[in-house]
């Protein structure tokens, strides 16, 4: 099994059923990119409407990616491989003072 | 610039830093920083650089105080209500500091003023609390060429970083696309706690601080992350400054400031935006309501936090989050069928969602209270909670 640690900030954990922090275990037969990961959350994780974080065939503008507290966007974006007991963060931004 | 012997002493416990030193205090000194916004980000970073002895400090807020601000706007105070919140913090830093210069701009930042602003600065701290603001900000900031030093809090989350710092990436190279609108929370809806505020608007101070000293560790490039839940700081690597960025890529679109408000599909405040999508036979006003006796529903869609604080008498809470994912009890959803629904909230906006959503997808045949609870104590009854 391909096992990593997810979690949320930022407000993003509202659209998971506010849980801040998980661990999954992905089948490992197969290889993972992010963009096989992002399909698996909007089936098996996303408990709010699709459109607050998914836009187009990514997430949407305002969310943070980050693999092991790295912008995923230098690690390849959508075509990272995930690895064994990565961190991947999704953080929203937040604007209030 | 040499400091006078009361400087000496006031800025001994700084100057004695190996970091500092004289020449460190004299920078200090011949510095100004311009503090956009001078609310729960403004305040610590007003008090701390002004303690600091910043040579000139510049406030720009185009707002005035309110009750609801003094939980963590601490520069302020309960007989300021009402009054401007740049000449409160310029009053307040006349008794901590008289050295320091204190310019106040009592406006809202917009595309006309923002360059002419922001010029006379050294650099800017982004304290708002809106994201049109964030990008006018930060655009202005290229164009003029200032290193901007932001901060922002909700709940019980901060975030802060330095953009436009050494060739690092300004916000538009981390965020090229605004959030959609109705993602984005503010203080008023979402809450935020003082001490929140006070942690990011000191660790923005600090920053300030480096910037002036060029000192080699600011934080460009990075996020910092503040979790006050769970006590957790965590600093995260961004992405670099984008060769495509329109603003401070290669070949810039954006080469003057545009219409921010229009870019972002929300206004440059955190204040409330009236909403108005139904037609007016689906809403009645308050007093309207107060003399409606049939039997009816009334429903409140705030939180439950909220539906605590106070409510009108029969109300059942069914929180806008719930209601939108019609997470409603079925025996509840066959009696609004049957019966006149109402429903209501804090200022009448989310009431409005929620009857669109009930009247077309329920088919339920419900009306909005016009101005919310706000209304209600305004028009009815003036004893009735207000926040």
């Amino acid at each position: 099994m391909l096992k990593i640690n997810l979690d949320f900030s930022g407000g993003a954990e509202v659209l998971f059923n506010n849980i801040k922090k998980r661990q999954l275990s992905l089948e490992s037969e197969k290889k993972w990119t992010l963009r096989d990961f992002l399909q698996y959350m909007k089936e098996n994780l996303l408990t709010e409407r699709l459109e607050l974080f998914i836009q187009g065939d990514s997430v949407r503008p305002g969310i943070l990616v980050l693999v092991n507290d790295i912008d995923w966007e230098l690690l390849g974006e959508l075509d990272y491989e995930i690895k064994q007991n990565d961190n991947i963060s999704f953080i929203s931004t937040l604007h209030g003072g | 610039m040499e400091l006078t012997n009361r400087e000496i002493a006031r800025y001994s416990r700084q100057i004695i830093l190996p970091g500092i030193g004289v020449k460190g205090q004299k920078r200090l000194k011949a510095s100004s920083v311009l503090i956009v916004g001078a609310g729960g980000l403004g305040c610590p970073v007003s008090s701390n650089l002004a303690g600091a002895g910043i040579g000139t400090l510049g406030i720009i807020d185009y707002d005035n105080i309110e009750i609801t601000n003094l939980h963590r706007q601490l520069l302020h105070s309960e007989s300021s209500i009402g009054k401007s919140k740049v000449e409160s913090i310029k009053n307040f830093i006349a008794n901590l500091n008289s050295d320091v210069k204190v310019q106040t701009h009592q406006v809202l930042l917009n595309s006309k003023n923002a360059l002419e602003i922001i010029t006379k600065y050294d650099l800017v701290v982004d304290a708002s609390d809106n994201v049109a603001t964030r990008y006018l900000l930060n655009d202005a900031c290229v164009l003029e060429n200032k290193t901007l030093i932001s901060g922002s809090a909700l709940q019980m989350e901060g975030q802060m970083t330095v953009y436009n710092y050494k060739n690092g990436p300004c916000y538009r190279c981390i965020f090229p696309k605004p959030p959609p609108p109705e993602t984005v929370q503010n203080c008023g809806d979402g809450g935020v706690l003082g001490a929140i505020t006070g942690v990011i608007g000191s660790l923005q101070s600090m920053e300030v601080i480096k910037v002036i000293l060029d000192h080699d560790d600011v934080l460009a490039g990075k996020l910092l992350l503040y979790d006050g839940a769970s006590c957790s700081f965590r600093t995260i690597k961004l992405r670099n400054k984008r060769q495509d960025c329109d603003v401070c890529g290669v070949t810039p679109n954006i080469t003057k400031l545009i219409d921010y408000e229009q870019f972002c599909g929300m206004a440059a405040s955190d204040k409330d935006s009236g909403l108005n999508i139904l037609e007016s036979n689906e809403r009645v006003t308050v007093e309207d309501y107060r003399n409606y006796n049939k039997d009816h529903l009334l429903i409140d869609v705030r939180s439950a936090n909220e539906f605590e604080i106070c409510k009108l008498n029969n109300a059942i809470n069914i929180p806008i989050k719930r209601l939108l994912a019609d997470k409603i009890d079925n025996d509840l959803k066959e009696e609004m069928k049957e019966k006149s629904v109402f429903v209501v909230c804090r200022r009448g906006n989310d009431s409005q969602l929620a009857v669109r959503h009930l009247n077309e997808k329920l088919g339920i045949r419900s009306k909005d209270l016009i101005g919310g609870l706000h209304s209600w104590t305004h028009t009815i009854d003036k004893d009735f909670p207000i926040y």
